[in-house]
């Protein structure tokens, strides 16, 4: 019975991505997806995988991606939230696995909140 | 939802919202006894017995429109149409099982889909949760447990994005059908 091991896992990753560093300390960004059940079925997976290619390309250490339970706005979902240290917290609406590359690139990387697609300061 | 993996996230998701430390994911597929059964199990704070019946009332016994929560009765609905149920086991303190069989080769199963990005998502998305996969086609099982990988030291916390990925395209590769050696290929010529 195959079972996944450490060792499996250290050569696939060393064929693939450079992993980042254990997230020690205080991160600077976070961004949620939630994963609530509307979520979900309006696409939250997808945007979440996006996001992990993102972070694991970008290799930044200061970046957390988690996930969480519903924000009781189903009629925007999928929705993520961005919080960045000592800024308010943007959401946004109505997202996928592009909008989330571009929130990523320009919003995490460059700090230029995409508006667009912002549904508003929380 | 389109695939089953999506309930899975679902379930998952359930489970970490009832507290959960240690969730069980497991896929059964026997097509040739046309069963698939899928499975979230964790150790949350279980629901009482009251709260129990009045879940599984609306899909067990009924069709009638009592909301109980859009996640479970849109899953007793999928496993309903495909010949199939939902069960739920459950006790305060003692943890919740969620279990929903389908006939493997209903017209109106809902595809598996990706369940290796389902699990990516949850190792990377909950990395406080342990999370336990297993899934068995015919008599081939493959499993995963993250409490093992993490206890296997420096740069291997499964939180992280490239290690989450690397472990979806283990799953992946290992779920594929195994590639038939020439002597089977000759074995099912001869069967014919
Ligand atoms: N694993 C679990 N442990 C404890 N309670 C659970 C579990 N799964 C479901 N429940 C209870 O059953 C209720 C209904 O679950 P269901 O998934 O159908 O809806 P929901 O999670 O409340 O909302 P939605 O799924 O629409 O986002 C939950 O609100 C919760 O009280
Ligand atoms: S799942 Fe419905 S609002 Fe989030
Ligand atoms: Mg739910």
């Amino acid at each position: 019975m195959p079972k996944l091991t450490v060792e499996d896992l250290r050569q696939i990753k060393e064929r693939t991505l450079q992993a980042t560093a254990l997230r020690h300390g205080e991160a600077r960004v976070k961004i949620t997806v939630h994963m609530g059940t509307c979520g979900i079925a309006a696409g939250a997976r997808t945007v979440m995988t996006a996001l992990m290619e993102e972070l694991a390309e970008a290799g930044r250490t200061d970046i957390r991606v988690v996930t969480s339970g519903c924000m009781g706005m189903c009629s925007s979902e999928p929705n993520v939230t961005v919080e960045v240290l000592g800024e308010e917290p943007i959401v946004y609406q109505h997202m996928d696995a592009n909008r989330m590359r571009q929130v990523f690139r320009r919003h995490i990387l460059r700090g230029e909140v995409q508006t667009d697609f912002a549904l508003a300061k929380m | 939802m389109r695939e089953l993996s999506l309930h899975l996230l679902d379930l998952a998701e359930n489970a970490v919202t009832a507290g959960a430390r240690r969730v069980s994911i497991t896929v059964e597929e026997s097509p040739a006894e046309d069963r698939l059964t899928i499975r979230v199990a964790d150790d949350g704070r279980g629901l009482p017995e009251e709260k129990l019946r009045r879940l599984e009332d609306p899909f067990v016994t009924t069709r009638t429109t009592r909301r109980v929560g859009l996640g479970l009765s849109l899953l007793a609905a999928a496993a309903r149409r495909a010949g199939g149920a939902l069960r739920v086991r459950s006790a305060p303190g003692e943890g919740t099982e969620v279990c929903a069989e389908f006939r493997f080769h209903h017209i109106d199963r809902a595809p598996l889909g990706d369940v290796p990005a389902t699990i990516a998502v949850l190792i990377a998305g909950y990395p406080t949760v342990d999370f336990v996969y297993r899934h068995r086609i015919e008599e081939r099982e493959i499993v995963l447990d993250t409490r093992e990988l993490r206890a296997g030291g420096e740069g291997m916390d499964p939180a992280d994005p490239a290690v989450a990925d690397a472990v979806a395209r283990w799953l992946r590769d290992r779920l594929r059908p195994p590639a038939r050696s020439k002597e089977e290929d000759a074995d099912a010529q001869a069967d014919r």
